[in-house]
């Protein structure tokens, strides 16, 4: 196991991510923020939390988005649905997707479809912790990424959450 | 995880971690059916016939709208207009409609057993939409999920099956059910239609008194006489049925609680419901016609997805 981020740089990641999307548009007005279930949601809340501490004003859309039922794998083996709760239109919005790692591109694949069922949105960001590029099976890009790895296939990226896994750390696995 | 069984036939063969995805699953089906866009592609390459050898209407509509929400194709079969009516068997019937390439089937059929007979002659999924007087588990599914929506859990919940006993498979679905997920049930209606040795076999009270049942209660499901399944005089007439075992808004009124009232359709008024009880706000009886969808999109996606060879 070799590790790439620590808690700490991982703290420093995500606040700047949060920085990033803000630059990218002066107002939140028409932007909406959505966490993809289930790890997706780990990363999203903090990023959430950053940018509501740096817009107190608050009435920041937030949801959260499961793409189970959008799956391409959806017959060869038994996927298990998390919630998805976005109690709001996306119709025109500037729509923000947030995961933890960009891998295939297919998770975002099914997000982009899952999406459409809640209005058209005007436009859609990417937003990951981790890259793991020249894995792609899509032609599929994230907007604002916190690292970017090139790891070979056999292995394994892993994020660890503090609420879920008891830490924050991101590491390779062979 | 995912289900034990390869069929539903009955709730009789699940277990309760089954039971309880079902209900998680229907959960988050009932969230997409309040979306703009209440239609998930889960099933598009999944073709499902719906064979309907006795009526129906709420069970048939509530199929085929959960097989269309999951973009599955939709076949309909209804005895009367089909060729089962020039003599043809069950197992032909279907064996002919699995070879135009059919994934799943749900059956109804007055005859107790049929789609049990027909699991261990096709390959395809089988789900029981009511099977004579043996069960009818996509309904004891939304009733659990309505009760568990209303009022919390199912865990300890106290649930009276009111009516009918005898010819319900509703009834049966419901306390294989709520037994297994740890409510307790107490069965009541006249004793002629209730039966003999429910209490030991299934472990449930058996009370013949309405108005001691319904103080008993936090939720009454009340069935409707099946006069069609009776061949022979059970109680005296429809009116005195009434009398005795009518729930009217003055007996709910005399209770010291609010007993919520279920139904699994359809009623018949001023028998075993006053209009103004199966009307009141008390009732859930449209809440569990729309959990109905929710609960057979979660079965149909379960059964679906399981081991399914490329």
């Amino acid at each position: 196991m070799k590790s790439i981020l620590t808690e700490e740089q991982m703290s420093i990641t995500i606040r700047r991510l949060a920085h990033q999307v803000l630059e990218n548009q002066a107002s939140l007005a028409d932007t909406v923020f959505i966490g993809i279930q289930p790890r997706g949601v780990f990363l999203s809340d903090q990023v959430m939390e950053e940018i509501r501490r740096l817009q107190p004003e608050g009435g920041v859309q937030y949801g959260r988005l499961d793409i189970t039922f959008y799956r391409d794998d959806v017959r060869k083996e038994l996927h298990i649905a998390n919630q998805t709760d976005i109690p709001f239109s996306l119709e025109g919005k500037r729509v923000v997707l947030i995961d933890d790692v960009l891998y295939t591109g297919r998770t975002i694949r099914a997000a982009l479809d899952a999406l459409l069922d809640f209005g058209r949105p005007g436009k859609v960001e990417l937003c990951v912790l981790i890259d793991r590029r020249f894995s792609r099976q899509l032609p599929i890009e994230a907007d604002y990424v916190g690292k970017s790895i090139d790891s070979i296939i056999s292995q394994k990226v892993k994020v660890y959450w503090k609420k879920k896994d008891g830490r924050e750390e991101v590491a390779i696995l062979d | 995880m995912s289900l034990s069984a390869k069929h539903l036939l009955g709730i009789k063969n699940l277990t309760k971690e089954d039971i309880s995805l079902i209900l998680q699953t229907a959960a988050r089906f009932k969230e997409v059916l309040q979306r703009p866009v209440k239609k998930v592609p889960s099933l598009r390459d999944v073709t499902i016939v719906n064979l309907f050898f006795e009526n129906s209407t709420r069970t048939r509509f509530s199929f085929e709208l959960a097989e269309r929400r999951l973009s599955a194709d939709v076949l309909n079969f209804a005895a009367s207009t089909s060729s089962a009516a020039k003599g043809e068997t069950l197992l032909d019937t279907v064996n002919n409609i699995l070879s135009m390439k059919v994934d799943m089937v749900v059956m109804r059929h007055s005859a107790s057993g049929a789609p049990h007979f027909l699991a261990q002659h096709i390959p395809a999924a089988i789900i029981n939409a009511g099977d004579g007087i043996n069960e009818h588990p996509t309904q004891g599914l939304l009733d659990a999920f309505s009760i568990q929506e209303k009022t919390g859990s199912l865990e300890g919940r106290k649930v009276a099956i009111i009516g009918d006993i005898m010819h319900s498979r509703v009834a049966m679905s419901n306390l294989f059910l709520l037994k297994k997920m740890g409510a307790e049930v107490t069965v009541c209606g006249p004793p002629t239609l209730i039966p003999r040795y429910i209490r030991e076999a299934h472990g449930v009270e058996v009370n013949y008194n309405l108005k001691e049942t319904l103080e008993w209660c936090d939720v009454a499901n009340v069935l409707r006489i099946q006069l069609e399944r009776q061949n022979q005089v059970l109680f005296s007439s429809l009116r005195e049925y009434n009398l005795a075992y009518g729930i009217s808004r003055s007996m709910l009124d005399s209770l010291h609680k609010e007993v919520v009232i279920m139904h699994p359709g359809p009623i018949n008024r001023g028998v075993e419901l006053d209009s103004d009880v199966a009307d009141s706000k008390q009732s859930i009886i449209l809440q569990q016609v729309e959990n109905g969808v929710a609960v057979r999109m979660a079965v149909l996606y379960l059964l679906a997805t399981r081991d399914k060879p490329e």
